[in-house]
C-alpha cells in the first residue's frame, strides 16, 4: 500500500509542482503565525513575537526547502532540470552541436542500416512455428562428387514410414505452369509438395482447406492452392474462388484453399502450390528429383536426425525396386549419406560473411565518428575550464559535474541516432526496392523494434564512452592553474594536447584500414571483370525461356520441331544475327549433373565414373553464345532428327580425357551403361556457367532430341532461346518475339525474358554492392579522419601564437615555421598509419572469403591506401600550417 | 540552546509522532507544542524535521491530512493517525521499551 501511496504521490506533485510548494508554504506560514501567537500570549509585542518565532524555526526557505526535497519525484525533476539545461548549453553553440550531430548522424546511421541487414537476413528466425525445429531435408553423393543431392520419392516413403526423429516430412519441388482460360495464357511459378508439407511449416491456408492424403492420389481429382498474391490479383480475392477450376498445362484443377498473406517460402515466387500425386507403386529407388523439409520432434537434435536418416537409407532398397538397366551396386557406389541442415542457413547460405564484413567496416567507420566527437567534447570542456573550476571551488562534486559532461554528451549520442535512424531507414527501403544485389530473406529486412532498440543502445552508449574522456579530464580540474585568468595560454599543458592527439592517430588508423578493404575488393571486381565467362558481347544477347508441356504437345519429334519452329522465326526478324536452344542460361543453370561413361576408359571396378553438366543444345549454340569451336563442328538439325548419337565437350573435358582437344574428336560417351555411344564430333570453348568467381565445369552438349533407352527419344521441354541481335533488351524486339512464339503456338507463354548482360551483371552484384558499400565507408573514414587532423593542427597553431610570433621575431624563415607544423601533422598521421597497416594485416584475413585472386596481404593495395592516407594527411596538415604563416610577430608577442 | 543533547532522532521523532496523534487528530504546530509540554521541556522539536517527517510518515501510509479550519479561525493541516499508523506505533513502543529495559539492565550491571 506505501509503496502506491509513494507512486501516486510522486507523481501527483510531478503533475502540478506548484500546487505542492503552496501547501507547503501554507503549512510553515501556519506553524509562524501560531508560534508568533504564542509568543504574543506570552507577553511579548507583536513584532518581538514575530521575530521570536522567526528564530525559532531558523531559516524559513532552507526549511522549505528541506520538505520539499523529501520524495523520489525531485530526483525526477533535478535530472530534467539538468536535461534541459545541458539542451540549452548545446544550442548555445550550434557549430559545434550540427558538426557533431552530423558526425554521429553517419556514423550511427551506416552502422543501423547494416545491423538492420544482419538482423533481418541472419538473425530474425523464419516466419514459421517453431522455426529452430525445421531442417532441410537432403543428400550427398559422395561416391559422384554431388554435393546436393536432394530427396528421391523412394526415400521420402521410406523415411516418412519408418522414422523416429521427425513430427513430419515434406517433399517439395518448384514448378511452372502454363495457365490458360484467364486471359493471356501465362506461365505461372509455384511449388509441387506433399501432403504434409504446409503442416511441417505450420501454416494453415487463410481459406478453405489444407491438403489431405487423398489430394496426393494420382487417381483422384486434380487440386491447387493459391497464394494471396495470386488470389488478389487474378480472382479479385473473392471468396468464391472456391471449389472453382483453374487450366494447368491443360489439365483442370480445383481450387481447395487460398495461403495466408505472410506466406514465404525459401524466397521463391510461389503463385500456386499442388499436391505431387505420386503412385507409390510405381516409384522406383532412384529418382533424386526434389528438396525435402521436415520437422524435428522436440528434443531431437540434428546428429540424432541424420543418423536416423542414415540408418533408414539402408532399408530403402528393401522397399523399392531398382530403375531398368541400374543395378544394387550401382546405388550402393553412389555412396549416399545424409545432409540435414537447419532450414535457415540453407536459405541464407553463404552471405553471411559479407554481411558480418561490412557490419565490421561500418563499426570502424563508427568508431572514427565518436572519436572526431570526442575531440570536439574535448576541445569545449578545455573552453570551459575556469567555469567548472569556479564550480569545483564553490563545492560542486565531482560526480555532479560528471553527470552534467556526461548529459551533454548523451544528448549528442540520442540526436545524432534520431538522425542517424532517419538516414539508415532511407537506405535500408532504397535497398530493399532495389532489390541490386539479390540478398536472401530481403523482405525481412526493415526497421523493426529489435533495430530501433540497438540504435538507441549505440547511441547511448556512443554517448557515454566519448563524454566519458572529457569529463575524467576536466570535472576535477587543477583549481590553482584553471583560475589563473591567463589560464587560456596554458592550455597547451603536453597532457591535454597527448589525449587528442591519441584520438587523432585511432582515427587514422582506422581510415587505413578501411581503405585498405576498399582497395582489395576494388582489386577483386577488376579481377572478377577480367574472367572470361565464356560467352562475348552480352549485352547483345538476349534469352528467353519456352516451357512445352506434354500435355499440350505429346511427342517428342513434334516437340522439337516446334521448337525450331519458333527459332526460324524469331531469326527471321529484324536485326537478329543468330538463335539457339540451350538448357539453362549460362551464368544461372545449375544442376544438371550426371556421370559420363568414356569408352576406351573403363571406369575402374567398383568406381563410379566422374559427373558432368549436361546441357541439351541446338545447332548455332556457339555463334549465339558468341563461344568458339575450338575444334571440329556442331550437330545439325538432321542429324537431332535422325538421332544419330553425336555430343560436343567442352574445353576443359577435352584436355582432361584425351589431353588435347583435337585428340577428342572421334571419341565415344554415353550417359549411362547401356544405350548407345554418342561420337564426340566438336570442342566448344569453357564456359563458367557457376559463376564467374567458379572454375568452369565440364560440360557435355547432348543433342535437343536426347536418347532414351527402347523409346522414341525425350524433348527437351523447357528451353532457353539465345538471341544475338543489337536489339537486345528492347521492347520492341520483345513484342516481336512474343508473336513469333504465338504464331506458332498461342497457348505458349513465354518467360524469364533478359539480356545476358543484365544475369551477367546480377552475378557481380554481390562483389560490387560490397564494394560500393566499404567504398563509402573508407572515403567518408578518410575524410573524418583528414577533418580530425586539421582540427587538432588548427588548434595546435591557435595555441602556439605567441610562440610563433617570438621564432619569426627571432628571425625564422615562414617556411619554416609551416613545416613545423607540417611535420607535427606528418608524425601524427605517420604513427596512425603504421598502426593502421598492422591492423589492417590482421583484420582483412576475415575478409578472404569475399576475396578473388587476391590475397588479403597484397602489397599494391597497401601501398596505394598508405599513398592516399599520406596525401590526404598533407593536405588537412598543410593548410592549417600555412596560417600560422600569417601571423604577426608584433600582435602575437602583444597579445596575452 | 546550550544544555543536554536533546535534538531527537529521526527515529524516536516518528514514535512520539504518533503516539501524540494517538490522542487525537492535530495540526503541526499543536503537535511540536503537545510533545515539549509532555516532556516538560526535555524535547525540543525542530520545526524542518517535524514538517518533513509528517511527509515521509503520510507516504508511508501511517498519517492521512486534511486541511481543516482552527478554533481562531485559520486553515491548517491536520493529521491522524491510520489503523496501520496504529499497529506501528504498537510495534514501535514494544521495541523502544524492549530495548530501554535491556540499556537499564546493562547500565544497572556496570555499578
Amino acid at each position: 500500500m506505501s509503496f502506491w501511496r509513494q507512486v501516486t504521490r510522486g507523481i501527483q506533485v510531478l503533475g502540478n509542482r506548484r500546487a505542492a510548494d503552496q501547501e507547503i508554504d501554507e503549512e510553515v506560514n501556519h506553524y509562524l503565525e501560531e508560534s508568533t501567537a504564542m509568543f504574543a500570549a506570552k507577553g511579548l509585542t507583536p513584532d518581538e513575537a514575530r521575530r521570536a518565532a522567526r528564530m525559532e524555526i531558523g531559516n524559513e526557505a532552507v526549511v522549505r526547502e528541506q520538505i520539499r526535497e523529501y520524495g523520489w519525484e525531485n530526483t525526477i525533476d533535478t535530472w530534467f532540470a539538468d536535461l534541459r539545461y545541458a539542451a540549452r548549453r548545446l544550442r548555445g553553440k550550434p557549430g559545434f552541436t550540427a558538426a557533431s550531430i552530423l558526425t554521429l548522424a553517419l556514423g550511427i546511421g551506416a552502422t543501423t542500416a547494416i545491423f538492420s541487414v544482419v538482423e533481418g537476413v541472419l538473425v530474425k528466425p523464419l516466419p514459421y512455428s517453431r522455426p529452430e525445429r525445421l531442417v532441410a531435408l537432403s543428400h550427398i553423393a559422395q561416391g559422384v562428387n554431388i554435393k546436393d543431392l536432394g530427396l528421391a520419392a523412394s526415400l521420402y516413403f521410406t523415411y516418412s514410414e519408418e522414422n523416429r526423429v521427425f513430427q513430419d516430412i515434406g517433399m517439395w519441388q518448384a514448378g511452372a505452369w502454363t495457365v490458360t482460360g484467364l486471359g493471356d495464357p501465362e506461365e505461372v511459378p509455384g511449388l509441387m509438395v506433399t501432403n504434409r508439407f504446409l503442416a511441417v511449416l505450420g501454416v494453415q491456408p487463410a481459406l478453405g482447406r489444407p491438403f489431405l492424403p487423398s489430394d496426393d492420389d494420382p487417381r483422384g481429382e486434380r487440386t491447387v492452392m493459391l497464394s494471396d498474391g495470386y488470389w488478389k490479383s487474378h480472382f479479385g480475392g473473392e471468396r468464391t474462388v472456391l471449389g472453382r477450376h483453374l487450366m494447368l498445362n491443360g489439365a483442370e484443377a480445383t481450387i481447395i484453399g487460398v495461403l495466408p498473406p505472410s506466406f514465404q517460402f525459401l524466397d521463391r515466387k510461389i503463385s500456386l502450390i499442388l499436391p505431387q500425386r505420386l503412385n507409390r507403386a510405381e516409384v522406383k529407388l532412384i529418382g533424386f528429383c526434389c528438396q525435402g523439409v521436415a520437422r524435428l520432434k522436440p528434443g531431437a537434435t540434428l546428429a540424432q536426425a541424420n543418423a536416423d536418416v542414415a540408418r533408414m537409407l539402408l532399408l530403402a532398397p528393401a522397399k523399392f525396386p531398382l530403375n531398368p538397366g541400374l543395378s544394387a551396386k550401382t546405388f550402393r557406389d553412389l555412396l549416399i549419406v545424409p545432409n540435414l541442415r537447419p532450414l535457415k542457413d540453407v536459405l541464407v547460405g553463404d552471405i553471411g560473411n559479407t554481411l558480418w564484413v561490412l557490419l565490421g567496416g561500418v563499426g570502424l567507420l563508427m568508431a572514427i565518428a565518436c572519436a572526431n566527437v570526442a575531440n570536439l567534447l574535448l576541445v569545449r570542456a578545455e573552453g570551459r575550464r575556469q567555469e567548472l573550476a569556479i564550480r569545483a571551488a564553490i563545492g560542486a562534486g565531482w560526480g555532479r559535474i560528471a553527470r552534467e559532461l556526461l548529459l551533454e554528451s548523451s544528448l549528442l549520442g540520442v540526436a545524432g541516432g534520431a538522425f542517424g535512424l532517419a538516414l539508415a531507414s532511407v537506405a535500408v527501403q532504397a535497398l530493399v526496392a532495389s532489390d541490386f544485389v539479390q540478398l536472401p530473406r530481403i523482405h525481412d529486412i526493415s526497421i523493426d523494434p529489435a533495430v530501433l532498440a540497438f540504435t538507441l543502445a549505440v547511441s547511448l552508449a556512443a554517448g557515454f564512452i566519448f563524454g566519458l574522456i572529457p569529463a575524467f579530464k576536466y570535472a576535477r580540474p587543477h583549481l590553482s592553474g584553471a583560475l589563473r585568468s591567463d589560464g587560456r595560454t596554458a592550455g597547451q599543458s603536453k597532457e591535454r594536447h597527448h589525449a587528442r592527439s591519441v584520438l587523432v592517430v585511432v582515427q587514422v588508423a582506422l581510415a587505413l584500414v578501411l581503405l585498405v578493404g576498399s582497395g582489395l575488393m576494388m582489386r577483386t571486381f577488376q579481377a572478377l571483370n577480367r574472367v572470361h565467362p565464356g560467352f562475348s558481347r552480352a549485352p547483345e544477347i538476349e534469352t528467353m525461356r519456352i516451357f512445352v508441356p506434354a500435355e499440350q504437345v505429346p511427342g517428342p519429334e513434334r516437340t522439337t520441331r516446334m521448337e525450331e519452329e519458333i527459332l526460324r522465326k524469331v531469326e527471321a526478324l529484324a536485326g537478329v544475327s543468330a538463335v539457339a536452344i540451350t538448357t539453362g542460361t549460362p551464368l544461372e543453370s545449375c544442376c544438371d549433373n550426371n556421370p559420363v561413361r568414356v569408352e576406351d576408359q573403363a571406369s575402374r571396378e567398383g568406381a563410379a565414373p566422374p559427373v558432368r553438366r549436361f546441357k541439351y543444345v541446338s545447332p548455332g549454340y556457339v555463334s549465339a553464345l558468341g563461344s568458339r569451336l575450338i575444334a571440329g563442328r556442331e550437330p545439325t538439325w538432321n542429324e537431332i532428327y535422325k538421332r544419330i548419337p553425336v555430343a560436343m565437350v567442352s574445353e576443359n573435358m577435352a584436355r582432361e580425357l584425351w589431353t588435347e582437344p583435337r585428340k577428342a574428336l572421334g571419341k565415344r560417351i554415353r550417359p549411362m551403361s547401356i544405350g548407345d555411344w554418342h561420337e564426340v564430333i566438336g570442342v566448344v570453348a569453357d564456359l563458367r556457367d557457376d559463376g564467374v568467381d567458379q572454375k568452369a565445369p565440364s560440360i557435355v552438349y547432348w543433342p535437343l532430341l536426347r536418347e532414351n533407352p527402347g523409346g522414341a527419344g525425350t524433348a527437351t521441354r523447357s528451353a532457353v532461346y539465345l538471341i544475338r541481335t543489337p536489339r537486345a533488351g528492347s521492347i520492341g524486339l520483345r513484342q516481336e518475339i512474343q508473336h513469333a512464339v504465338a504464331s506458332v503456338n498461342p497457348n505458349l507463354p513465354v518467360a524469364d525474358v533478359k539480356t545476358l548482360e543484365a544475369v551477367y551483371k546480377r552475378s557481380l552484384a554481390r562483389t560490387s554492392f560490397t564494394l560500393v558499400l566499404l567504398a563509402i565507408a573508407g572515403s567518408m573514414a578518410l575524410l573524418l579522419g583528414v577533418v580530425g587532423l586539421y582540427g587538432v593542427i588548427s588548434y595546435s597553431v591557435a595555441g602556439r601564437t605567441r610562440e610563433v610570433g617570438i621564432r619569426l621575431a627571432l628571425g625564422a624563415r615562414r617556411q619554416n615555421v609551416t613545416r613545423m607544423f607540417l611535420c607535427q601533422g606528418l608524425a601524427l598521421s605517420g604513427i596512425g598509419a603504421i598502426c593502421g597497416l598492422a591492423a589492417a594485416l590482421g583484420l582483412t584475413r576475415l575478409m578472404r572469403s569475399l576475396l578473388f585472386e587476391v590475397s588479403p596481404a597484397d602489397p599494391l593495395t597497401y601501398a596505394g591506401a598508405s599513398a592516399a592516407l599520406v596525401l590526404a594527411a598533407t593536405i588537412g596538415s598543410y593548410i592549417p600550417a600555412r596560417r600560422a604563416t600569417r601571423v604577426d610577430p608584433m600582435e602575437a608577442l602583444r597579445a596575452q | 540552546m546550550n544544555g543536554p543533547n536533546t535534538d531527537l532522532i529521526q527515529g524516536t521523532l516518528d514514535m512520539l509522532i504518533l503516539k501524540t496523534l494517538s490522542l487525537e487528530p492535530m495540526h503541526g504546530f499543536g503537535i511540536a507544542r503537545r510533545i515539549e509540554q509532555i516532556s516538560k521541556g526535555v524535547f525540543k522539536v525542530n520545526p524542518g524535521s517535524l514538517l518533513t517527517a509528517f511527509q515521509r510518515l503520510e507516504r508511508v501510509g501511517w498519517l492521512d491530512s486534511e486541511w481543516r479550519q482552527t478554533e481562531n479561525s485559520r486553515r491548517a493541516k491536520f493529521y491522524w493517525l491510520t489503523r496501520s499508523g496504529r499497529k506501528q506505533l504498537e510495534v514501535e513502543t514494544a521495541n523502544w521499551n524492549r530495548r530501554a529495559s535491556a540499556i537499564a539492565r546493562l547500565l544497572k550491571a556496570e555499578g
